[in-house]
Formats: structure tokens, sequence, C-alpha cells
């Protein structure tokens, strides 16, 4: 039988607030434990909570970025359940009104473009850490992270592969830190993902039964749960089996996931309105300013870019994963003809990020300046360097030779890469090429198209690699035809 | 006694240097002291030394901390030299032991909080402190204010000063026999369904529950955060405004507490009440209201319109379900606002347990009384899958329309008057093992906090059996300044609210 995949995911952004959600506290990561957390942060008895409005501004810009919209009034709910990190045993969310319904995140697979609708978003406070280890089997409770402002972002069923699955994530952590609400930092939890993952068979308009993998704090780990969950659940069902709707947790080192707590055992959250928070009411003069502050999105920089430098959906897909790479790229090619942008592109997407891959570095760390590039590829474009020669000037760059917008020239001058455009002295190496390989010459002549590559190979060899190949060729074409 | 009867009749009784200072209201002795007739430390000294003597026969104070205190009052003095005195500097003010209250006790009437001093003072303590007030000790109550007789808190009941076999009524029990005995010449209050006019009632003096938002409940430990309102007790209306004045205020810090300018909440204190218009809910006058209390109530409407006030009609048809309603939503918040006692961080924690399930079971088994147990059950049940809409949402529908009778009410009328209580106090252990019997002594008073109006109860006289009467004036939202007038102009006129329990002198 032929299964299809179904994932929806939940995704929790930390909002990058100087102070927590409802208190002043400092929300700075790393601090020793308990030195951040106020009287309101380990609920002390007579405590209240008070709502941080730039919590609310960064959900606004969210909602505002994914064409969702902000509802001009939520509710603040409490959802009731005890555990040692969570001091006041009932975690301040939102459930029946959230402050943004709706909306939607464009991704990217492969060619093919694709709108997930996200159901909601909503604002909520985080909990504490409990620390299991050296305390002699007692548990720490660390209680800095409590009450940091999260958005929890719940996105439709509407991802068919674990690729959707991370290009939605992707495409969503680029957002998130595009609009400056969230700093990304994966690995001190800034984001993290669940995944409601579940299988029917293809065709099938019902929903199979999902099961929600928890801990995926990599794109990598929730590529691999997924395709390890899928795996699973269709083994089930093909066994003829039933999938057990459950909470389950992945095991990175063992690269599968084991089940954490059936829904027989889920919490009554027992949800009711805060009585401590009144209505969150958002005005039209707020969520204008806020608007007017947003900066140019990506989706409408791809659009924008494809448009305007003529490349392809895909590479503007690329250039626009994050605000500082599109930066760059538009400080290279802002301006420029078709040509110099797209070579711009490639260069960006190919050997500057294999660069950035290597080395662990991000684009703003980048060796290689966005004018500098310009420069480089400007030199392609003239027919100065070709394509070959040039990786070596960027290499040469990177190596830090070279300084100023114009370090491509000087390199170019001072390594003597510039190519041999002069036909008068192409033609004469080309005649003492054809005079002393007679043999390949009349093979080409007798119809063996090979032979003409040798020759060309020869004339290249002859200048050291700097004549341009397309004026060879046709020397040399001309040459032998005549 | 007419209407422009001279406030001279409370001076010729209480002139200050003439009189023994705990006999004083709270107004006399700040005029005492601010004639210099004694010292804060005398005055401080004087109640300590009465709390210690008679505190024991009533139990209405759980905490006293005379050093503390007598440096406040020195702290006091010092300021009146210096010519930084309000009118409540080094006045004598006892706390609710809801309060938290920086280096006290602060344990709600728990054995969950009996080891808990708080690090910090809630807004209505710190209010008071810069207005100068001294802290005289912190008063007992029900636990966690659930309870309408002071008998649930783990420390054991008040005994009502008028009769020691009663309860003083609940659950500003502490803090009402504290005014009532003059141990206190005022004490703080909360109310959630009539905690400070139903003990005021029973207790012979008089308290008022602000607007809901008037007073911050920052640092007043939370029992149902829709309904708690911080108030004033004491001995006259002008007392209570005097009070009011300090711990009013907006509170950055409470997201409920209204953003309005400050009032001087005595400025109407003397006006006339001709033509005021008293509206008598029939449902206030039904069946269940002892024939003695009934009987004050009439005679205390009839003092009214000797002062020139009308008397109209009004109807409050939903008030009936306002106790049921009441023991849905206050349980409900109840039960979440008390989950954070868990013995994981501060408070009692259980001595012994195998895991952290038992640690929680054990702490909270242990650490609770059995009425706040069944309202932590209730709440719980209430809200749980299933039943939330039935109850939950029902009741909050019923709290919209009881609020809606009250706002026609009050275009009809100016304040509405009433009994606060059906009865006057009650025996000790009478009610205790019938909650339902219980609740219903709060009838009266409960819409109020459902609507989140003003209420405030005054003296209006004694039953049968010599036990006091308490009169209750409901005004309309923000009309506290008027409520005190109403209240004060009666008082200008009678003196119930001048007597003493009969061990007491008055």
């Amino acid at each position: 039988m032929k299964w299809e995949t179904v994932i929806g995911l939940e995704v929790h952004a930390q909002l990058n607030t100087r102070s927590k959600i409802f208190s002043g506290t400092s929300t700075a990561f790393g601090a020793a434990p308990n030195t951040q957390a106020s009287a309101v942060d380990i609920a002390l008895p007579g405590v209240l909570p008070v709502l941080n409005r730039a919590a609310v501004e960064k959900a606004i810009r969210f909602g505002l970025s994914v064409g969702a919209t902000v509802n001009r009034r939520s509710i603040f709910a409490r959802k009731n359940y005890f555990y040692p990190d969570l001091p006041k045993n009932y975690q301040i969310s939102q459930y029946e009104i959230p402050v943004v319904s709706g909306g939607t995140v464009a991704i990217v697979v492969g060619e093919t473009e694709k709108s997930v609708r996200l159901t909601r978003a909503h604002l909520e406070e985080d909990a504490g850490k409990s620390l299991h280890e050296d305390f002699h089997g007692e548990t720490g409770i660390d209680l800095n992270r409590t009450g940091t402002p999260l958005l929890e972002i719940v996105s439709e069923p509407e991802m068919r592969s674990s690729a959707e699955a991370v290009a939605y994530a992707k495409a969503l952590h680029g957002l998130v830190r595009w609009i400056d609400i969230c700093d990304g930092n994966m690995q001190e939890g800034s984001f993290r993902c669940d995944a409601n993952v579940s299988v029917r068979p293809a065709g099938a308009d019902v929903l199979g039964t999902r099961c929600e993998v928890k801990n995926l704090n990599s794109f990598r780990f929730l590529e691999r749960a997924i395709e390890y969950e899928v795996r699973r659940q269709i083994e089930v069902l093909e066994d003829g089996g039933r999938v057990v709707q459950e909470t389950r947790l992945y095991d990175p080192d063992r690269d599968e996931t084991r089940s954490m707590r059936s829904k027989e055992d889920a919490h009554d959250y027992r949800y009711f309105p805060d009585p401590d928070l009144l209505p969150l009411e958002i005005s039209g003069e707020w969520l204008e300013a806020v608007r007017a502050r947003l900066p140019e999105l990506p989706g409408a920089k791809r659009e924008r870019f494809v448009a305007q430098y003529a490349i392809t959906p895909y590479d503007a897909a690329v250039l626009t994963g994050s605000r500082e790479l599109a930066d760059y790229f538009e400080g290279a090619a802002g301006g420029a003809p078709g040509p110099v942008a797209k070579l711009c592109s490639n260069w960006i997407a190919g050997a500057l990020s294999a660069r950035l891959n290597d080395e662990g570095l991000d684009i703003g760390q980048s060796r290689v300046a966005s004018a500098q590039l310009r420069r480089l590829v400007e030199r392609i474009a003239d027919g100065t360097v070709s394509g070959k020669t040039a990786r070596d000037v960027f290499d040469a760059m990177w190596g830090g030779e070279g300084t100023g917008d114009a370090a491509a020239d000087l390199i170019i001058e001072s390594h003597g890469l510039r190519q041999i455009s002069d036909s008068g002295a192409l033609e004469k190496i080309a005649d003492d090429v054809i005079a002393a390989n007679a043999q390949q010459v009349a093979d080409y002549r007798g119809g063996k198209e090979k032979a003409f590559n040798a020759l060309v190979g020869q004339v290249m060899k002859a200048t050291k690699g700097k004549a341009n190949p397309q004026q060879v060729t046709e020397i040399l074409k001309r040459k032998l035809t005549s | 006694m007419d209407a422009g009867v001279s406030p001279g009749f409370r001076t010729r009784r209480e002139s200050p240097g003439q009189t023994p200072v705990h006999t004083l209201t709270l107004k006399a002795l700040s005029d005492g002291l601010a004639a210099g007739a004694f010292s804060s430390v005398e005055a401080t000294s004087l109640f300590l030394k009465r709390i210690k003597a008679l505190g024991p026969k009533y139990n209405c104070f759980v905490a006293l901390d005379e050093e503390r205190s007598l440096a406040q009052a020195r702290e006091a003095d010092r300021a009146r030299v210096a010519g930084r005195a309000g009118a409540l500097t080094g006045v004598p003010i006892a706390h609710k032991d809801i309060f938290c209250a920086k280096g006290w006790l602060s344990s709600c009437g728990s054995k969950m909080l009996s080891n808990f001093v708080s690090p910090y003072d809630a807004h209505v303590v710190e209010k008071l402190i810069d207005a100068g007030a001294v802290t005289l000790g912190k008063t007992n109550m029900d636990e966690f204010a659930m309870g309408s007789s002071n008998e649930t808190s783990w420390y054991g009941p008040v005994r009502n000063p008028w009769d020691t076999q009663t309860v003083p009524g609940g659950s500003s029990g502490g803090s009402a026999a504290a005014v009532a005995a003059r141990l206190a010449p005022g004490a703080t209050g909360t109310d959630t369904g009539g905690s400070i006019r139903q003990p005021a009632a029973l207790s012979g003096i008089c308290g008022l529950k602000p607007t809901y938002g008037v007073v911050s409940r920052y640092g007043m430990i939370a029992f149902a955060s829709s309904l708690d309102q911080a108030g004033p007790m004491a001995r006259s209306a002008e007392d209570m405004g005097l009070m009011l004045n300090a711990m009013a205020g907006f509170d950055a810090r409470d997201s409920t507490s209204l953003e309005r300018p400050a009032e001087d909440y005595g400025r109407d204190l003397g006006k006339d009440l001709s033509g005021l218009r008293i509206g008598l809910p029939s449902e206030f006058f039904a069946d269940g209201v002892a024939p003695d209390v009934a009987k004050a109530v009439e005679a205390a409407i009839a003092q009214y319109k000797a002062l020139g006030c009308e008397t109209v009609e009004v109807t409050l048809p939903n008030m009936r379900l306002s106790v049921p309603v009441y023991y849905v939503l206050a349980p409900a918040e109840a039960s979440s606002n008390l989950a954070r006692f868990d013995g994981v961080r501060y408070g009692y924690r259980t001595p012994k347990y195998r895991d952290l399930d038992e640690m929680y079971e054990k702490t909270r088994a242990e650490g609770f009384g059995a009425e706040v147990k069944r309202r932590i059950l209730i709440g719980t049940y209430v809200l749980s899958h299933g039943y939330y809409d039935a109850y939950y949402i029902r009741a909050q529908k019923l709290r919209r329309l009881i609020a809606q009778d009250f706002a026609s009410a009050f275009a009809k009328c100016d304040v509405i008057m009433g009994p606060t209580s059906p009865t006057t106090a009650f025996r000790l252990g009478e009610k205790a093992a019938d909650p339902v019997r219980m609740y219903l002594s709060d009838i009266y008073t409960i819409a109020v906090n459902l609507a989140g109006l003003p209420g405030l109860s005054i003296p209006c006289g004694l039953d049968g059996k010599g036990l006091p009467v308490g009169l209750q004036i409901i005004g309309d939202y923000f009309r506290e300044a008027q409520m005190l007038n109403v209240a004060h102009r009666y008082q200008l006129a009678t003196d119930w609210h001048l007597r003493a329990p009969p061990d007491i002198d008055a």
C-alpha cells in the first residue's frame, strides 16, 4: 500500500525581549541558577502578573509578517498542572482567543513553492528547568527561564514529507530572526519544534492517528525524527496494528522515538481565563505603528529579487534565507545589470556559501565583503578573467590578499591573471598549435570532434590558462574550416 | 436627635487626654497625637499591652513583634517632631494575616504558610507605612479567607468580644474582634464574598469593601482574584475614610488596579442627606432574616427618613442565585490560586515522602484544612473538561445578570440598604458541620462582590441577646465618599457605633 505522511508543527519561539513576559526580571541566558527569579517569577504568595508590552508587540510583528489576523482582543488563560519547575503550578497562556489567528508561511522544496497555513500563534510564559544530574538522586530547580516570553506558532497539518517540515521550520526560523522577535538559537532552546506526525493510505481524506514528537532541537533531528516516526507508524499499520495517540520523545543518540505518555494519562489542564489579567486589547493605532516599523519581508523581497535581478525563484529563496544574506546579495548586486546580478547570486550560493559552511561562519563574518565580490564578478562579466581564474582570485581574497573594494583588481594584476584578449597574439599561438599537431588536425577534419577539444587545450596550455576559451574556440574553428 | 447634631457630641465623650487612649476612635487618636496629648510610642505600647492581656481571650492576633512596632512608633514620633506628620502618622493599625508584610509572619491563617515570613510588603501595607501608620500585629482569619465564622483558621477560632461563645464572623474575624475589643483603633480586612462586612456586622464595628480595583491586590494572598478586595475596618465612617485615603490608589503591579485620580474619601462627610434616595430591595427583607435584625434595620431606615431621605422599592431578581454563582466562581479561581502551595519553594513541606507525587499529596493533605480542601475540590471539579460550560461559563453569565440588576436599581436610587447578615453572631460550632448553612450567612453580601460594587456595614442596633446588628449600605461604582457620608450622618445622629462589648470600656 502507498502511504501519505501528514505533518503539523508546533514551534515555541522565545521572544527576545529584555524582561520577562509578566515581570521585570531580565531574560539574559546563562546566569547562575535562580539569580534571575523575582518574587513574581517564583510565585511568592500575593504576587501578580503584569503583561510586558514589548512581548505583545513582537507577537503583532509576527502576525503582520505572516498575513494573519491580529486579534484586537485576546484572552490570557491559566493552564493548570503541577510540576516543580512551574512555580504557580499553572502556566499563563492563551487558549480560546489567541493574539494571532491564521496566516501563511511560504516554503520552497526543490523547485516547488508551497504555502503552509498557520492555525494560530499565542503568547505564553516559559517554565523553569529541572536539573536531574549532580543532585544525588534529588532534582534541582532553576527558575531563571521561568516567565520568559514564548510565541507558540501552530501550523495546520499541511506538510507531506520531512523535507517539507524542515523547509517550513527553516522558513519560520528565518522569519522570526528576520523580524527580530527571536534569536533563533536552537542550542539554547530559543526555537523549539514539536511535530505532530500521522500517516494515512494515499488518497484517503480522513487523518490517521497522530503522535506528537518532542525534543527536536535541530533541523536534522526534526528530519530524522519524522522519518523514523513515519517508518514506525507504517510498520505498525502494515502489521495490522493501530497507532496509539501519544507523546513521543526523540532520542538523537539512538535515532528513534520513544513513548513518553499516552492520551489516557493526558492532563485535564482546566483552562480558564486568568482573572489577574485583563483581556489584551490592541488598538488600531498600535497595530499600524507596528506595521510601519516592519522591514521588507522575505516573501516580498524574494518576489522583488526575481523581478529586479532576473534570478530564479529558487535562488531568490536561498538569498532571502536571512536578512543578512539578502543584504549581502543586494550589497553585491544592487544596481547592477542582469548578468552581474545573476553571477552574484551564483557566487553567493556557490563558492561563498561553501566557504562559510566549511569554516562554520555566517554571512556577517564573511572574509570577502559584498563590494569585493561585486568587483570580481564584474571582471568575469567584462572578460578580464575567466570563471575558473576568478575562483583563484576569490580564494586569494578569502585568504586576505588585497584590500578595499578593488581587491580583485589588485590580485589579478599582481598575479598577472588577466585574460589574453589580444587576438593577434592568440592567432599566432593558434597557428603554432595547428602546425605542431598535424595528427589532431587531420582527425578533426575527418569528423572527430574530440580532437578539437585537445587543440583548444593545447592553446590554453600555451597561454597558461589566460586565454578566453570562447575566443580560442572561435579562432581555431575559423582556421580549421578555411 | 436631629440631623444637624454637632460633632461635639463625640468630642465631649472622646476628648483626647481625658479618656483612655484605647477607647478613642482612630480620628480622635489621630487628633490626640497631633495635639501632643500622647506619643505614638505611648499609644502603641498601650495597645500592645492590651493585646497581650486580652488577645488570648479572643484569639484575634496570630503575630506580634513589639520591637518592630515600637521602632515604627518611634520613627512616627520623630516624623511628627520634624513636621512630617499626616493623619495616620503614629496611628497603630493591625493587618489581617492575608497581607504580606516584610519581616512578619504572613500565614493567611494556614498551616501551609505557618513558617512563611514575607520578604516583601503588600501594596496596602506599604501605603499605610508610607502614611506613617504603625503595624500593630497580624490578625487571625479563616484559612485563606475561606469561611464566615473564623473557625477554619489553623490558629483556632476567634471569639466574639460581645459573647465569647459566639463567632466574630469571617473571614476577617481577627481584625473585627480586635477593633471591637479596642485592641486596635483600626485594622485592614479583605472581602471576597462579605469577609469585611459580615464580621464587622457580627462584631459591632464598621467595615468597607471598596469598588473592585480601588485598592491594589498586590501582596494580598489571593483567594478569588476577580472578587478579592481589601478595605478598612474601624469604629466609624470617618475612621474608615482616613484609612481608605491611605490604602487606595493605582498600583502598576496589579493589572486590575484602576488608574484614577486620587480622592479624599472624607470629602463628603457632613453633607446633608435630604432627598437621598434609598433603594430597598424586597429580596433583602424576605424570609430568612432574623426578626431582631429586620427590626434594627427598619429602625435605621426610619432614622434615615428622619434625616430627609426617601425610600424606593427596588428589586434584584437574580440575587437569589448569587450564593450558587459565587460557590462556582470563587472555588474555581481558588483551586488555581492555591496550586502554588506545593512545598517546593516555601511554606510547609511534609517531612517524609518517597517521590514527588507523594510529596505533593502529603504536603497539601497536611497543610490545608478541611474547608480549603473542600473548595479546591469544588473548584477543580467545575473547571474540569466536560463540566466547565455547565458551571463556570453559566456562572459567569449569571454574574453579569446580577450586575445588571444592580445597574437597574441604581437608575432609581442613590444607595441600597438592607441587613449585612441575616442573623447576629451565631454560636461557635453551630454551623461548622453544615457548609451550606454557613455559606448562606453571606447571602446579602456576595452579590456585591459579584458586581464589583462598594459596600459597607455599620452597627445599627442590638438583638434581644445584646448582640450587634449590621446595616449594609451598597453604593454605585466609585461612590465610596458618598457612602461614607451616608454612614457618617447616621453615626452623628445615633451612638450604636460607640457601643462597646459588655466587658470592654466604651
